[in-house]
């Protein structure tokens, strides 16, 4: 399990996105603080997805706070995706693992 | 007593000078003649003999600029009456207030169309004991008629009005247009209060509401605020999502088998809606094509056709801008009709029998073709029922247009929170991933399939929004029912119930 570098931002407040922020934290841990627009509908969902990315690119040591505005699935995934990318200042992303 | 029989073998028919002639005493001094009108609202209230318990009602062509219902509800609680059952014809976002009138036991019954913003939240939430009563414009008259109703006092706004209670509404400051829905309350309540800003020389007609309906006149100094009477009605789109719904709802339409000379159409109000009579008002002069009338809530689109000739008549219960209001007073085939004359299924005579071709909106439908208007993703009373349940009904051609979701929100569901609208008087659901015919409509399915328009199953429908969105995690209620949804024949078609 990697940590990330640093602290990291990526998506907007706009209708049908999400703006996610990470930073490293001390802990081996996975932790999730979510604020959406559709959280009785889809907020379990949502951190499941969450989770299962972040443990697709083998990090921990995480926290990660999402605003969502109803976002859908890829949309929250290539946020989070491109907000780890920018946290390890990633130059060689591979793409076929994302 | 004389009766009948009397006068016609004209026995006992004797002059009587006795009690009515002996007691009359002619008003020479001419103050009679104004005596309608009230010092202020408490003293018309005075007047009417309003007690604990009653039904006092309120009518909705204000819309987001009403000002009466507040002004008459707080005087109202001032004096001190309880246990009130308020019958407002729909109530808007503006008459949040009512909060507080219910918690202080001042109304303790609902009867409205619709119910919004924190009101409607509120009452989600468990506010009122008795569940609120949802009807539809058409329903409501049934129930006034039947006797379930039974307005004892009508507060009724109109923005002009003369000495003895003649009003109108497409006229002066506040205009609203038609009156349509405070016709049923004039005719039906046992006393009457017209409530106006403006006192124009007697006799002011053509009227609206009539000096024989009105028992006390009130002036205040605004009944309603111009600049949200018609606010968001009249806005053509330019989202393309929703022009594009809407030249599939008008080609539909135009492939229908209805589209021909003489057909007739009711629109609504938000963006598809009215863009698709814009596209249909383009094809209808492409192929040379004038209709006999168009219904309903009228717009300043509608307004445009009749003023082309495209329309020869528009029949207006309620006028959803100032371009309707004030083209109700100009226009002498743009007509006002009564709640009764537009689409109460025991009136003798509604025009939604004789109409061809409906659009309607829709929060959700169901695979049953089930239309919800009035609760949100959410569970919570967010809408109104209107026309949409008596349009559906009679109509020949009942078309809903809605986008496959709204941002993560499907609109095509498993099964509606609330139904409004039974599925069996649906004919066509459009969407942006394709139109979906109810299918009992068989000659209707493979005329559309024959113009090219695609075709899908509803199912279909359900599947791909589930596909893009997720399947939503059901909403947690309580058992505490919240309102009770009456069909247009006054019977309970469902239930709303607090959430969880």
């Amino acid at each position: 399990m990697n940590k990330i570098k640093k602290r990291a931002y990526a998506g907007t407040l706009e209708s049908s996105d999400a703006f996610i922020e990470i930073e490293p934290i001390e802990e081996d841990e996975i932790r999730i603080e979510l604020q959406s627009s559709v959280e009785e509908m889809y907020g379990d969902d949502i951190r499941d997805l969450i989770a299962k990315v972040i443990k697709e690119m083998d990090i921990s040591y995480i926290s990660v706070r999402v605003q969502d505005k109803g976002a859908l699935d890829y949309v929250i995934k290539a946020r989070l995706q491109a907000a780890i990318l920018r946290a390890n200042d990633d130059k060689k992303i591979k793409w076929d693992k994302l | 007593m004389i009766n009948s029989n009397d006068i016609k073998n004209g026995s006992k028919l004797t002059p009587s000078k006795a009690n009515f002639f002996a007691a009359f005493q002619k008003d020479h001094s001419g103050k009679e003649r104004s005596s309608k009108i009230c010092q202020n609202i408490e003293e018309s209230i005075k007047r009417s003999g309003l007690k604990d318990g009653m039904t006092i009602s309120f009518h909705h062509a204000f819309r987001g600029g009403d000002k009466v219902l507040n002004i008459v509800m707080d005087v109202i609680a001032k004096m001190g009456f309880k246990d009130l059952t308020l019958a407002s014809s729909s109530l808007a976002s503006v008459h949040d207030p009512l909060i507080e009138h219910i918690k202080n036991g001042v109304v303790t019954q609902i009867y409205t169309s619709g119910l919004r913003s924190k009101l409607g939240e509120a009452i989600s939430n468990g506010l009122m004991e008795k569940p609120v009563q949802i009807h539809s414009h058409g329903g409501r008259v049934h129930l006034v008629k039947s006797g379930e109703l039974n307005i004892d006092v009508a507060f009724i706004g109109v923005p002009i009005i003369d000495r003895f209670g003649n009003a109108t509404g497409y006229k002066g400051r506040s205009k609203c247009g038609s009156l349509g829905y405070a016709m049923t309350d004039a005719r039906y309540a046992k006393y009457v209060i017209a409530i106006s800003e403006s006192l124009e020389d007697y006799p002011s007609f053509p009227a609206s509401i009539t000096q024989d309906q009105v028992d006390a006149i009130v002036l205040v100094d605004e009944v309603g605020d111009p600049g949200k009477i018609g606010e968001g009605a009249t806005r053509m789109t330019s989202n393309p999502k929703e022009l594009l719904l809407a030249r599939r709802a008008a080609k539909v339409i135009v492939n229908s088998g209805l589209f021909k000379n003489g057909y007739s159409l009711q629109t609504g109000t938000g963006g598809a809606s009215l863009a698709t009579t814009i596209f249909l008002s383009e094809k209808m002069e492409e192929e040379n094509i004038t209709a006999s009338f168009g219904l309903g809530g009228i717009t300043g689109t509608m307004v445009y056709m009749l003023k082309r000739g495209q329309i020869k008549t528009l029949l207006d219960v309620q006028s959803f801008d100032e371009f309707a209001a004030k083209s109700l007073g100009e226009n002498p085939n743009h007509i006002e009709i009564s709640a009764n004359q537009y689409a109460n299924p025991s009136s003798k005579g509604s025009a939604i029998k004789q109409l061809d071709v409906v659009v309607l909106s829709a929060l959700e439908i169901d695979v049953d073709f089930n239309v919800n208007v009035l609760t949100g993703s959410k569970g919570i009373l967010r809408g109104a029922s209107g026309g949409h349940c008596d349009t559906a009904a009679e109509a020949k051609l009942s078309i809903i247009v809605a986008p496959l979701t709204r941002g993560r929100i499907p609109t095509i569901v498993e099964r509606v929170n609330t139904i409004i609208t039974p599925g069996n008087t649906v004919d066509v659901v459009v969407t942006d991933q394709g139109v979906a015919v109810n299918p009992k409509n068989i000659q209707l399915k493979q005329r559309l399939k024959k113009a090219g328009i695609t075709v899908v199953e509803i199912e279909d429908l359900y599947a791909k929004a589930i596909r893009i969105c997720g399947k939503p995690k059901p909403i947690k209620y309580s058992d505490k029912v919240v309102a009770t949804i009456r069909y247009r024949d006054g019977s309970i078609l469902d239930v709303v119930k607090a959430l969880a």
